[in-house]
Formats: structure tokens, C-alpha cells, sequence
């Protein structure tokens, strides 16, 4: 643990590489960077050895995130972010390994590794910057862009289902999930710290705000206006499981929502590697 | 070598030993026909050797995982058949770009689609090269016995490890499926090339530097060297980059760290060509029907040789200009409708006839089909 | 132009090629595979054993090749039959064109009952595995001790290892039962 106390905004700058070029890619007001800020110190509260750590992402706005960390970090290719992670815990179980997605990059085109990590209960914890839409190349609908609401290839409202990437994760076996948002900044960090130090598969799905073109689109105004959404229409899950689903009705629910223990994936494949290599001699 | 140790095992083991002995341990796969036995070799052997075995929910996942276990570190592989070669294209492309040691073994079947799942086909040949889009230079090598699974695979990871790029192992059904008498080298016998690590401080390494042989040292996750990888075409400091002065020699990095050594990748088998007229080209499966009809036709006085091609891409040109300068006629089989001939009927002079013998029904070229075919262009 | 030489080319005479045919769940390939094992590995010489197969598990038609040479072996598969085994009358059907003429023949009776040569030996391979040795199971095992009688190409010890390394645990008995009486029913047939 480090023994000096730190400015917060020094803690952010010291995590940051050296040498690479700012301004980042995302728009100003952007919930992108607040998630990294809200990440940084969570991790420099545990201490970790940044040598150590290893975060990958996918393809997307969030997906750049790690770029800008002074840590191990692979950018790789849009949906695969947890496979390629997946190698890397299986290779180096020592490492933690962080993965961060959007809600295209994980539930889309990545759908089938998101339920797949979840079901191995390899821990990796996951960071879904839910936004609600393709911000990346422009403002497209995604598995998350809510009923009727308007992006670039939904112009007339969106007619399909969603999927709710916590509940999803629940059913496939993730062993911690939370849920929190870009207005609830410490209650991210406290979110991000539990699901760090969690063994096991871990998901954060941090809602976040698209006000260049969701927020456009939809008529929500700008970063700030929709941040206001975000603490508007939020509730703890405590307050929460005295409410009715139809208080609850376009609400996001914030907090743990769901803990269980359960073995490991690369432990449980060292107890067998250790058994056969033993029967070996 | 008297106590060397003789097993009979199917071609898909004798990759999986071959990995082994290169210091292979990780393999991450799905399984497919025909190349399973593979991925059920290595979920047997490698919690043995304390190495790591995955079974991924799909070939993508499965390529996605070797290339992160090679980026920390790990000596690691894959094993596929034509669908899910297919499937693992784009990460194979993530692996060019991001000069990532890894073999993909591709135990080739009829296509195109699910197409002939258990029986033979060489129509891959032209994927392994092109499959992933955007411009690279590609490595794949194709055994044609039990033992030769075994040798090339060990070459295909030093290959691979020596040169920071993904390698293709061309396997065919027949290679993969049949089983021979394989005598495993003992600890020593084989070169195993391990990659060239840095050793310059962290402040001063960049991990995709130019070097003299145009290949960066490259440190796993957690060695002291923190670093970031992208697909996006970067610079020497793995950082994206939209710059003309560093796209150029970002690819042609790629190109040239193996074009520039293709003597040293190139790998040809020649039988009876000093005094040849007519040449049988081929490789896999085909070049053993080759060598049977060679041997036939010399016993009944034909001035016949064969050349087998050990490496198929890139492609041994002039080794193939200098073995045919005194042959007038080369007759190439392929399990294909006509794939590498394009590259023979490219690099072998005009004055030469070039005759295909092809077959795509999913069965084995017969040395009886390339004997009449020899008959007919003599 | 037009120099003929295929009407004088001769079927290389260092090879000795075997097939063994059948159903899907025969055991062919087992067979196959313990014979290659025992003449690749005891008897030190160059075998390659290769199959072919459609997708069932079970059923189909079944056949599985060994090539054996003192020299290297470059095509991998039967170019002309020097023994065929054929478990089913399908087998028989498809693969009798490919044996030599002077090749030898082994049918089971008990599943082959048209025979359209008169130069073979037929033993009763799945009713002597069922009557004398307990198992049906093991009627491959049968077919084995007599081809090591009938050809001569594996010693009946040798081949009795290779069967106990492969089997499972607890067969041991059987399938050493199961060679004996392949190799004695054999014998006598033996021309």
C-alpha cells in the first residue's frame, strides 16, 4: 500500500503513461473518463503492483480506456476482449487481469464470451460501460438502446428487446455483479473495489452517457443534463427491493446485485495439474 | 539410434509431441473433424507437464486465448479444421499485426462450409497465404508422414517464435488420421528457438523497435516490461498511428522480417531430378503418391523426379526455378481445383508445360492418377 | 509424344498390404491399430495404418489398411490387396475387387454367406467369439489370431502382447482366449 497521501488528481496522473498523446479520443464530458478515474484509484488502493496487471478491451469508445494506463495493456479485436484475457489469466494466474467493454463490444458481437467467462467463473473482472449505443462509429443501436428510442440505424424508434448485461451474467454464473453509473462516482470506485478484490468472474456494468449521439438523438441535452438523468432515475438496491416493478420502471438499480462463492476456474486446473504431475513424480 | 523411443501414434499426436518438445504449453481449441485427436492430445499430456489446456466456446475465442497466452509468455497453439480455420481469420490477422509467435494447425477438409468433414482435401492452400484481410507476409509448412508432423511442427514454432508471427501447419485428413512408426527425438536432437527477449532497461526498450533483422525482442506481460498491443496499425511504440512515415515501415516490417530469411524458411524434398524431364509437384498427401509413382515410373524407365514442398508459403520460387531449369514438363496434384499451381505457373519460365492433375471428391490422390496423367503429357 | 509405359509398370513388391472391413463398431480399426503396433514396433518394420470412415460411431461400412515394407513407405494407403478381411458381406461386396489374385481371403461365416470366389477361408468369427470365448465383443480379436496364422506376418506372441497393451483392464483373459482360438480354428483350415 502506498504510505504517502496522495491528491486524488495525483493518483490519476501517476497511473498514466508516460509519453502517450492527450487529449484522449473520447468527447469532452465523455462518462469514459470518469470510469478510468473512478478504476485508478480503486486500484491504487489495493496497492497492486501495476507490473502485474494486465487489461484488455475490445473495440468501442470504452475499449480505448487501457490505452491510456501504465499497466500491460492489449487493445484487441471488437467482442474478444475476454478470450484473449481469458489466455492471459490461464497463462500468468498471478496476474490480474481487468477487461473493459461496452455494450455492443460485450453483449453483441462478444455475447457468446461474455456468458462463456461468466459460466467459468475465471477471475477477470469485467468493466461494461453501458452507453446504450455504438458510439464509435456513430451512434448506432445496440443491445441496450432502450425500447422506442432513437439512434442511427433505429430512426424510427427502436422495436426490439433488451438485454440487461447484470442479469445476464447472473444467469450464466457470475459470481459478482454490481451495477453503478457515471454520476455515482464513489459509489463506482466502492463498486470497482469489491469486484477487483472479488475471486471469481466479477461484472461491473457502469451506465454511462452518450450525450453526442444518444443523448443528441433522444433529446436527453448534454453531458451534464444526462449525468442529472443518471441520478434522477437511480436507486440503491436496497431502497430498491422495498419498491414495486412498477415503481421501478425505468430506474437502474445501483449496487451489489449479486455475490456467491464458487471455485475458480484456473485454481481448480492447477489442483488437477498438480494431481497428475505428482502421479508422475 | 538404437534405444530411441518407437511408438506408432496418428499424425494429429505427433504434432501434438512435436508442440511439446518446442516447449508448447498452452493450447486453447474447439473441437473440430478432423483435427480433435489434437485438442484431446493436448487435454491428456499437458496437465502433465504442468502446461495449460482450454476448450474454448468457439474458434474465435479459442485463437484469442493462444495470442494472449503467447503475449504473456506462453509457447502456445491451436488446432482447426477449414470452418473454423475460417473463423479464426481476423484474430489470426490481429496475431500479423501485433507480431505475435503462435502455430495454427489446419487439418484440411473438403469445402467450402461444413462441406466433407472426414475426408481429405488441400483447398486451404491458398488461405493459409490470403485469409486474413490487409497486407503480410505469411508462414505455413505441411508435414506428409507421422514423423514429419512431428519435425515440422517443431520447425513451424521456430519458425514462428524466430520471426514473431503466427505460423499455418497445412495437415490434411489423411496426415492427420493415419498412423505410422514415429522414433520421438530424444531432449537435444531438434534446434527449439525460444523468442528473443530484451535486455536493454524498460525506460529504453520499444517494443516494436527496428531492429537489423526487422524483429523486435519481445518480453511476456509481467517481465518488468509494461507495454500496450493494438490492432490498430501502430508505431514503434505500439501506439496507433495514422502517419504515412510510420505505416510504410510498419508493413513492410511484416513483409520483409520474412521475405528477406525465405531461404532459411523455404524446405523442398527432391527425388530423381538429376536426369528428370517431367517433374511431380505436390505437397501433403499427394507428394506420398508422388514418390510412389516416381519410384513406379522409374522401374519402368521413365525419366520422372518429385519435388515435395516442405514450405508452402512463402512460396520456395527459387529453389523451384533452379530444381525445374532442366525438366520441360512439371506435373502438379493438388486435393484442390487448382491452388498452389498458380504460384508454379508464375515462378517456373514459359518454356516450361505445367500439367495439374486435381482431385476434389474428398478421396486421396492415387499413384495410378498421376502415372496416367504422366502418360498422357509424355 | 505419346511414349506408353503403363502396360509395363509392376505393383511394387516390397509391400505387404492388409484390410480389414466390417461394420462401424466392429472393432476394425482397433484390429488395425494392434497390428500395426505389433508389426511397426515388435517386428521393427515400416507400417502405416490409415482408415476410412463416415460420421456414425456406429454402423456404416468400416475399413481400415495396413501397410507393412522393410522400406519407406510413400503412398499411405492399399494400392492392391494382399489380404482382405471382410466381417460383413457389404464389406466383401465393396473390396473384393481390390485384393490380388493371388491375395488372401478371410470372410466371417457367420454374417458372409455369398462368396463369389472359391479360394478363401471363412471361420465362424462372431459365433466362435460369442460360444468359445464369452464375448462378442471380442470377434475382431478372433479374426486376428487367424490372420497371424493364415499370413505369417505377425507371430502369434507378438500379437497377443500388442492386444493386451491396447485392451482395457480386466480383458486380459478374453482377449488372449480370443487369439488362441482364432489361431487354432485357423490352423486347421490352414492350406
Amino acid at each position: 500500500m502506498a504510505t504517502v497521501t496522495k491528491q486524488k488528481s495525483d493518483v490519476v496522473l501517476d497511473y498514466l503513461r508516460p509519453g502517450k498523446k492527450f487529449p484522449s479520443v473520447w468527447c469532452p464530458g465523455c462518462g469514459n473518463g470518469i470510469v478510468m478515474g473512478a478504476l485508478i484509484r480503486a486500484i491504487d488502493k489495493l496497492g497492486w503492483d501495476r507490473d502485474n496487471i494486465a487489461m484488455v478491451s475490445g473495440i468501442g469508445c470504452s475499449s480505448r480506456l487501457p490505452i491510456y494506463l501504465d499497466v500491460h495493456t492489449l487493445h484487441s479485436t471488437h467482442g474478444r476482449a475476454l478470450p484473449f484475457a481469458t489466455g492471459i489469466k490461464f497463462a500468468k494466474p498471478g496476474m490480474k487481469v481487468i477487461v473493459v467493454t461496452g455494450d455492443g463490444d460485450a453483449l453483441a458481437i462478444g455475447g457468446n464470451h461474455f456468458i462463456h467467462a461468466c459460466r467459468r467463473n475465471i477471475d477477470i473482472t469485467a468493466i461494461l460501460i453501458n452507453n446504450n449505443i455504438y458510439g464509435m462509429t456513430g451512434g448506432q443501436g445496440s443491445p441496450t438502446t432502450p425500447a422506442e428510442k432513437i439512434s442511427t440505424t433505429t430512426p424510427f424508434g427502436n422495436v426490439e428487446k433488451q438485454f440487461d448485461p447484470c442479469q445476464l451474467a447472473i444467469g450464466a454464473g457470475a459470481s459478482y455483479v454490481a451495477r453503478t453509473t457515471v454520476y455515482h462516482t464513489p459509489h463506482m470506485e466502492k463498486m470497482l473495489l469489491a469486484a477487483l478484490e472479488h475471486k471469481g468472474f466479477s461484472l461491473v456494468e457502469a451506465v454511462s452517457n452518450c450525450h453526442t449521439y444518444f443523448g443528441r438523438l433522444n433529446r436527453q441535452g448534454d453531458a451534464v443534463a444526462m449525468l442529472n438523468l443518471f441520478k434522477e432515475n437511480s436507486v440503491m438496491k436496497g431502497k430498491a427491493s422495498k419498491m414495486t416493478d412498477e415503481e421501478l420502471k425505468g430506474k437502474w438499480v445501483l449496487g451489489t446485485l449479486h455475490e456467491h462463492e464458487a471455485t475458480e476456474f484456473c485454481d481448480e486446473y492447477q489442483k488437477l495439474v498438480d494431481a497428475q504431475m505428482s502421479k508422475r513424480g | 539410434m538404437a534405444n530411441k523411443k518407437k511408438k506408432l501414434m496418428q499424425g494429429n499426436m505427433a504434432c501434438v509431441e512435436g508442440a511439446i518438445y518446442s516447449g508448447m504449453q498452452f493450447f486453447a481449441g474447439y473441437p473440430i473433424t478432423p483435427s480433435t485427436e489434437i485438442a484431446e492430445g493436448c487435454s491428456r499430456e499437458l496437465p502433465k507437464i504442468g502446461g495449460r489446456f482450454i476448450q474454448m466456446e468457439d474458434e474465435i475465442g479459442s485463437i484469442a486465448a493462444v495470442i494472449g497466452a503467447s503475449i504473456a509468455g506462453m509457447k502456445s497453439f491451436t488446432a482447426t479444421s477449414g470452418p473454423g480455420y475460417s473463423l479464426m481469420q481476423e484474430n489470426l490477422g490481429y496475431a500479423f499485426i501485433t507480431e505475435t509467435p503462435l502455430v495454427v494447425i489446419n487439418v484440411q477438409r473438403g469445402g467450402p462450409s461444413t462441406g466433407l468433414p472426414t475426408k481429405v482435401s488441400q483447398s486451404d492452400t491458398m488461405q493459409a497465404r490470403w485469409g486474413p484481410h490487409g497486407d503480410y507476409a505469411a508462414i505455413a509448412v505441411a508435414p506428409s508422414t507421422v514423423q514429419e508432423c512431428h519435425t515440422e511442427t517443431v520447425r513451424a514454432f521456430n519458425l514462428s517464435e524466430r520471426f514473431r508471427t503466427p505460423v499455418t501447419i497445412l495437415l490434411d485428413e489423411v496426415i492427420g488420421h493415419s498412423r505410422g512408426v514415429i522414433s520421438l527425438p530424444e531432449k537435444g536432437e531438434l534446434e527449439v528457438y525460444n523468442r528473443v527477449k530484451p535486455t536493454a532497461s524498460p525506460e529504453e526498450v520499444l517494443p516494436f523497435e527496428m531492429t537489423p533483422n526487422l524483429v523486435s525482442p519481445m518480453a511476456g506481460y509481467g517481465e518488468g516490461y509494461r507495454f500496450h498491443v493494438t490492432g490498430l496499425t501502430h508505431d514503434v511504440h505500439g501506439f496507433s498511428t495514422n502517419r504515412s512515415d510510420e505505416i510504410f515501415p510498419k508493413l513492410d516490417k511484416l513483409h520483409n522480417k520474412i521475405l528477406n530469411y525465405r531461404d532459411e524458411i523455404s524446405k523442398l524434398r527432391i527425388e530423381n531430378m538429376d536426369d528428370a524431364e517431367v517433374a511431380f509437384i505436390s505437397y501433403g498427401s499427394v507428394s506420398r503418391a508422388a514418390l510412389q509413382a516416381t519410384a513406379i515410373a522409374r522401374e519402368a524407365g521413365v525419366k520422372v523426379g518429385c519435388i515435395q514442398l516442405y514450405t508452402i508459403w512463402p512460396f520456395p520460387e527459387k529453389e523451384l526455378r533452379q530444381i525445374c531449369a532442366n525438366c520441360s514438363k512439371v506435373i502438379v496434384g493438388e486435393l484442390n481445383m487448382g491452388q498452389i499451381i498458380h504460384e508454379i505457373e508464375r515462378v517456373l519460365p514459359g518454356d516450361i508445360e505445367i500439367h495439374a492433375k486435381q482431385r476434389y471428391d474428398g478421396e486421396i490422390m492415387t499413384p495410378m492418377q498421376l502415372l496416367e496423367k504422366l502418360e498422357e503429357v509424355l | 509424344m505419346g511414349y506408353k509405359f503403363i502396360d509395363r509398370i509392376k505393383v511394387p513388391e516390397d509391400r505387404f498390404e492388409l484390410r480389414l472391413s466390417g461394420s462401424g463398431g466392429q472393432g476394425m480399426i482397433f484390429a488395425a491399430v494392434v497390428l500395426g503396433e505389433a508389426i511397426g514396433l515388435a517386428e521393427g518394420k515400416n507400417v502405416v495404418q490409415s482408415q476410412s470412415y463416415g460420421p456414425e460411431a456406429r454402423g456404416g461400412a468400416s475399413k481400415a489398411d495396413v501397410v507393412i515394407s522393410a522400406n519407406e513407405i510413400f503412398y499411405p494407403k492399399a494400392m492392391k490387396l494382399d489380404m482382405l478381411l471382410a466381417m460383413t458381406q457389404e464389406a466383401l461386396d465393396s473390396y473384393l475387387k481390390d485384393l490380388k489374385e493371388d491375395g488372401v481371403l478371410i470372410v466371417d461365416t457367420s454374417l458372409v454367406t455369398d462368396i463369389p470366389v472359391d479360394n478363401y477361408y471363412g471361420l465362424d468369427f462372431t459365433h466362435l467369439a460369442k460360444n468359445e470365448v464369452g464375448h462378442i465383443m471380442v470377434a475382431n480379436v478372433v479374426a486376428l489370431g487367424a490372420i497371424s496364422c493364415f499370413t505369417g506376418i505377425v507371430g502369434k506372441e507378438v500379437l497377443t502382447n500388442a492386444v493386451l497393451k491396447r485392451a482395457p483392464r480386466g480383458t486380459e483373459d478374453k482377449n488372449r482366449k480370443a487369439i488362441d482360438v482364432g489361431f487354432e480354428e485357423a490352423s486347421k483350415l490352414k492350406k
